[in-house]
This record gives C-alpha cells, sequence and structure tokens, in this order.
C-alpha cells in the first residue's frame, strides 16, 4: 500500500542500448531510481549473467535479470526495460531481447509471490510483443496485471503462490490471449 | 516423485520454472514435489530426485555438479511455455 509495486520510475520505454551489460544497467538505474535498490546492484545482475551464461532469458526476448539479496537491496522491487533495437545476450533460443525485467529481493521468501505474479502474467505468449510496442507506463503495468493488485501488495503471501499454482490461473491465461485487440486498443 | 528446478541463484528464474512445472504436472494429471534450487546446491537436492529441470544454457554446469545423481536432466527453453515443460515432463517421466 505505501509504494506502487511498479511506479513510472521502474519503467523505461524504448531504451537505446548497444549491448547486453546496457540494457541490464537500464533496469538497475531503474531500480535505483524507484528507490528499491542502490547503484551497485545492477553490476551484481551482470555478474550473474557473467558467471552463469544467459540463463535469465527465459523466454523468447524476455529476460529477468536479478542478483542475490544484498545489502544494496533497499526494499524488493521490479523494474521493465522496453528495448527500442534488440540486442542479444548469448541465449542459444531466446535471442534476441526486447525486454528485460529487472528484479531485487530483500529476502528468498519474498519473491515467491512477486515471480507467481509474474509468471501469470507471462504465461501469455503474446505479452512481450505487447510490451515491446507499450508506449505508456499504465500499459505496461495493465500487462503484468498489476493495476487491480497495487492495494494487495503488502498482504501478499506464499499462499498467493499456491493459489497461483492452480490450474485455474493456468486457463485464465488462456483466455487472457483471446483479449488482445483490446489490450492493444 | 521429486523434481528440482535449477538456476543460477535460486531465486527468480527457478521460482518461475517451478511454478509452471507444477502447472504441468497439474495438466498431466501427476503430483510431485517440485522444489527450487541454486546451482551450488544441486548436488544436495538432486540426490533424491527423478527430474532436473533447468535452462540449456545451464545443462552442462548441473551435469558437472550434479555427479552421480540419476536424475534426468531435462532442458526447458521458454520457462513460460506451460506446453513445452508438460510435453517434456510427460516423456521423462511417462
Amino acid at each position: 500500500m505505501t509504494h506502487p509495486p511498479l511506479p513510472d520510475e521502474a519503467i523505461v520505454l524504448g531504451a537505446h542500448v548497444d549491448d547486453w551489460r546496457a540494457a541490464v544497467r537500464e533496469a538497475g538505474r531503474a531500480l535505483v531510481r524507484s528507490g528499491s535498490t542502490a547503484s551497485g546492484y545492477a553490476d551484481r545482475m551482470i555478474g550473474v549473467i557473467e558467471e552463469f551464461g544467459a540463463y535469465v532469458v527465459i523466454a523468447p526476448g524476455l529476460a529477468l535479470a536479478h542478483a542475490r539479496p544484498g545489502p544494496d537491496v533497499r526494499r524488493e522491487g521490479l523494474s521493465v526495460v522496453t528495448l527500442a533495437e534488440p540486442v542479444p545476450f548469448g541465449h542459444p533460443h531466446n535471442d534476441p531481447v526486447r525486454i528485460v525485467v529487472g528484479l531485487a529481493v530483500a529476502n528468498a521468501e519474498e519473491h515467491v509471490a512477486r515471480v507467481a505474479r509474474l509468471a501469470n502474467a507471462f504465461n501469455d505468449s503474446g505479452i512481450v510483443g505487447r510490451m515491446a510496442r507499450a508506449e505508456t507506463t499504465d500499459e505496461v503495468r495493465s500487462l503484468l496485471g498489476f493495476e487491480s493488485a497495487e492495494g494487495t501488495e503488502s498482504s501478499e503471501s506464499s499462499e498467493s503462490t499456491e493459489r497461483a499454482e492452480g490450474s485455474e490461473r493456468a486457463e485464465g491465461t488462456e483466455r487472457a490471449e483471446g483479449s488482445d485487440g483490446e489490450a492493444e486498443a | 516423485m521429486k523434481i528440482v528446478a535449477v538456476c543460477g541463484l535460486g531465486i527468480g528464474t527457478s521460482a518461475i520454472l517451478k511454478v509452471n512445472a507444477e502447472r504441468a504436472l497439474d495438466r498431466l494429471g501427476l503430483s510431485a514435489d517440485v522444489d527450487a534450487s541454486d546451482l551450488a546446491g544441486i548436488a544436495a537436492s538432486a540426490a533424491d530426485a527423478q527430474v532436473i529441470l533447468t535452462s540449456s544454457e545451464l545443462a552442462d554446469a548441473v551435469r558437472s555438479a550434479i555427479g552421480r545423481s540419476f536424475a534426468e536432466i531435462v532442458e526447458v527453453s521458454n520457462y513460460f511455455d506451460v506446453d513445452e515443460i508438460s510435453a517434456k515432463l510427460e516423456t521423462s517421466l511417462g
């Protein structure tokens, strides 16, 4: 309740970047602007990809940049960067990346509800393309289903993850695919 | 039955893979415990697992990390594609 889960400061639309590191830095800067992390967090997100490879590109066109909890995380946060020109991260199947989602969590329990919600949104296979074309921050929030959920953010618990895992939500996602035209209107 | 979803850190991406693996199991009418793990902890968490789900990017690292585990490593391209995860789980569990 105290802050919106994805404020305008955390969203960058149509960023121009030369490479994946610059793309991740944009996501890191957005986390800093929204008060979620200190500036060093971007380098830690880059370090994860340098250490483990481009596995953070978890779907075609979508990278989920993140690092371990640490003292540079002030509070849980999310940022979204859409790229004007897609950049390769080095992933064998899912390159090039058009959307970078930056994720910062202060402790391991916290991220579960957040990630479950992301899973709900991105299970709609059309969402990466629609989000890449989004022209307003409200469009991005709405594609992620964040508008209606703002008030419930602080009371979410791992129970919401349990609910999200049910097949009912999966079916809801399939229904959502049918509303493409509406989302773009 | 136990399935482990692995990513570099054990947060974020493996949690998404866990959520969608549970959806896939639901769809297949199967029940299994799905844990999330980081690479560092995979040897321990895979000791009693039948299947390890991971990114194709991480598969080699997982293979060398698990040592003598009998778990089958299943590589997932799109963590959000429940159809892909279902098909691959059905192949390895069926």
